[in-house]
């Protein structure tokens, strides 16, 4: 791949005839003119990922999947060649939204694609809006993200989706109290607002609502008023890793011998780390789109080839969101045979396909993705920890958008 | 009631054993050293490379992690450190700061960045009703105060009653005349660098259960070590111990009681105590100084 000439700075700054000049000049001194000319074929993907950082585990499964599906099915597609161009935004925004100017403006990228976390997929919008590039949220789940530029398309899942599904089985399930138990954080409001809204609209008492801060992870406190409130179910989301402290403490405070279950939204028993967590999460209800145990043929093909070209790492949602979010732009692509912008956009919208997550179709209006919610139960099976699906609620579109 | 009672001292205990090494080397040494959480850090990491991928059971564990973390902080000592004693305070800020961010990058690159899980033996699992539940205490929470309470009694009697104390204190007090009765002064700090080290990573093997374990650690952290040594003054082991309990005690009380305003309330307890007594609570020759 040749390099786009980064020591002249001018090149970001004046666009327009003279900068391209000055492009071409510089190829054909190094006599990479021919490089540059093939490059013509390629149709350029810039994938943002935070690779480095608290959220370094998002970006490897994000960019694990994505090259799965590239390797499954072929980087070259409608007579173009697809380039992955991978940064590292650090899972800092306005980091995030410098790179996305950067591989537009610079790398001329005809798709823009990662965004681990729900305000760098905010960041990046007004990019996409303003350079007609299409944009796939493969892992952020804020239900509003799809709202924010016309030009974005979401592979991942929306975190109303869930947690309505949650309580609609909580409900159903007897449950009739809960306390809430979030981190104090974008999705965490956004779990527990959703989550408590449907709740008490079926008639369940919201107890109190608790929310922890992200850096403060005793959840000593806050689990003994839990306690003391005595509900049927402690309703939580934690980000993934601190979900195995907070299940250690539950178990160790007894909460459990008190009657009191734990549901959960799915990414607390992250496929990612769900071994490690030990027998205390063992039990534990969550809802969500995805579970590596999910039974089926395609599933079953898409774990093992993963674990294959990753070893030591079992795919989570994460990787499903980005397998699935290359299979959107892939067969775009394909459809198209290259065309960017309004076209390749309109090719994403309304793809109905099976996922490894089960079927799963990119609603045309809101651009997001809808798919089956699961209801499933930590199990130990053939001694790993994992998410076993119990109940399948059919075709979920997000809540945020049905108002 | 009781139950918050003991989660907040056992929390303050821990506290205390993270921050104990920091008013060693600060208050004894006079050295404002930043990194003192990568040690911490350091501890936590080889105890759950210790019990996980050595199955070295628990106890041992720790006590290795203390003594490998101790060993660590020496030779630190011995190659960066030693050339910083003289500088300014600035500069050991600056320099100790960057040991801490060189930590974070280091152990994200070795390890990655996930949180690391410590598997407990069983019987510091679970725990123990009293009073028909009105006190319940953790195992795993008493073994903290237990391990705590040992360490307050060992450091205050090594520290007033042996030779080695009252060396390091007429080192501190007077280097030069110190090194010229004979006590070879750079030997005295070495150790106790090296102690106030193993403190931590001590500090960092038991609080990997507690406070979760992932390379952002001295970091997330650095603010409570701070507060402990700042209200606690350095002049004693028991100042820093009863600002560790008061601490941990509002930390928890806060987030109990009001929940809304949680993290909040330890800090707007803090700057209360200074405006009252700027030097700490207790401060040698009192708050005038």
């Amino acid at each position: 791949m040749w390099n786009a000439p980064r020591p002249i700075p001018a090149v970001s700054f004046v666009r327009g005839i003279p900068a391209r000049r000055r492009l071409l000049a510089m190829a054909a001194c190094l006599g990479l003119a021919l490089p540059a000319m093939a490059q013509d074929n390629a149709f350029k993907i810039g994938l943002i990922l935070p690779m480095t950082g608290p959220f370094a585990s998002t970006g490897k499964q994000l960019e694990a999947g994505v090259r799965l599906y590239l390797a499954q099915n072929g980087d070259t597609v409608g007579g173009r060649k697809i380039t992955l161009i991978v940064k590292d935004d650090t899972g800092a925004p306005d980091v995030t939204k410098r790179i996305a100017q950067e591989l537009v403006v610079n790398d001329k990228v005809q798709v823009l694609a990662g965004f681990g976390l729900t305000p760098l997929a905010f960041a990046s919008a007004p990019v996409a809006t303003q350079s007609k590039t299409p944009l796939v949220v493969m892992a952020a789940a804020t239900s509003t993200i799809t709202e924010a530029s016309p030009w974005i398309v979401r592979s991942s899942f929306t975190v109303p989706q869930v947690v309505t599904a949650l309580a609609d089985w909580a409900t159903k399930n007897n449950i009739r109290k809960v306390v809430s138990l979030v981190t104090d954080y974008a999705p965490g409001i956004d779990s527990e607002k959703y989550f408590s809204q449907r709740f008490i609209t079926n008639g369940g008492q919201v107890l109190e609502t608790l929310r922890v801060p992200l850096r403060s992870p005793d959840f000593a406190p806050f689990l003994q008023k839990v306690r003391d409130a005595q509900p049927d179910a402690l309703f939580t989301f934690v980000p993934a890793g601190v979900g195995t402290a907070l299940m250690k403490q539950f178990a160790e405070r007894g909460l459990d011998k008190a009657g009191i279950r734990v549901i959960a939204e799915g990414s607390v028993t992250d496929d990612d780390i769900l071994n490690g967590m030990g027998d205390g999460v063992l039990g534990t209800v969550t809802a969500h789109h995805y579970s590596a145990a999910h039974d089926s043929a395609v599933n079953r093909r898409f774990v093992q080839a993963f674990m294959k070209a990753n070893p030591g790492m079992r795919p989570n949602f994460m990787a499903v969101g980005g397998y699935d979010g290359m299979r959107v732009i892939h067969e775009a692509v394909k459809a198209t045979r290259g065309a960017g912008g309004e076209a390749l956009l309109a090719a994403m919208k309304g793809q109905i396909f099976e996922s490894p997550r089960g079927p799963m179709f990119i609603d045309a209006q809101t651009r997001d993705v809808v798919h089956n919610i699961y209801i499933r139960r930590v199990e130990r099976v053939k001694g790993e920890l994992w998410n076993t699906e119990i109940e399948t609620i059919a075709d979920v579109k997000d809540p945020g958008k049905a108002r | 009631m009781p139950t918050l009672v003991f989660d907040g001292i056992a929390y303050g205990m821990l506290l205390f054993i993270l921050a104990v090494g920091l008013s060693v080397t600060l208050g004894l040494m006079n050295f404002i050293n930043l990194a003192h959480g990568a040690f911490a850090m350091l501890g936590g990491y080889l105890t759950v490379a210790f019990t996980q991928r050595l199955g070295v059971p628990f106890v041992p564990a720790i006590l290795l992690a203390f003594l490998a973390t101790g060993l660590v902080g020496a030779v630190l000592e011995r190659l960066l450190y030693r050339p910083m004693y003289q500088r300014s305070h600035l500069d050991q800020v600056l320099f100790s700061i960057g040991l801490v961010f060189m930590s974070v990058a280091a152990t994200d690159w070795l390890v990655g960045s996930q949180q690391q899980n410590v598997h407990l033996p069983a019987w510091l699992q679970g725990r123990s009703e009293f009073g028909g539940g009105s006190l319940g205490m953790g195992h795993y929470r008493l073994f903290i105060i237990v391990v705590c309470a040992l360490l307050v009694l060992g450091l205050q009697a090594i520290l007033s009653k042996t030779r080695f104390g009252a060396r390091l204190r007429a080192s501190v007090d007077d280097a030069r005349v110190a090194a010229g009765l004979g006590i070879d002064v750079n030997r005295v700090f070495s150790l106790t660098f090296a102690v106030g080290s193993g403190l931590a990573g001590l500090g960092g093997a038991l609080g990997a259960e507690v406070l979760g374990l992932d390379p952002g650690f001295p970091l997330k952290f650095l603010v409570y070590f701070l507060i402990v040594v700042a209200v606690g003054g350095t002049s004693s082991v028991t100042g820093p111990l009863l600002a560790a309990l008061l601490l941990g005690l509002a930390d928890v009380g806060g987030k109990y009681f009001i929940p809304k305003l949680g993290a909040f309330i330890v800090y707007a307890l803090i700057i209360a105590l200074l405006l009252w007594r700027p030097n700490g609570l207790f401060s040698r020759g009192g708050s005038g100084r």
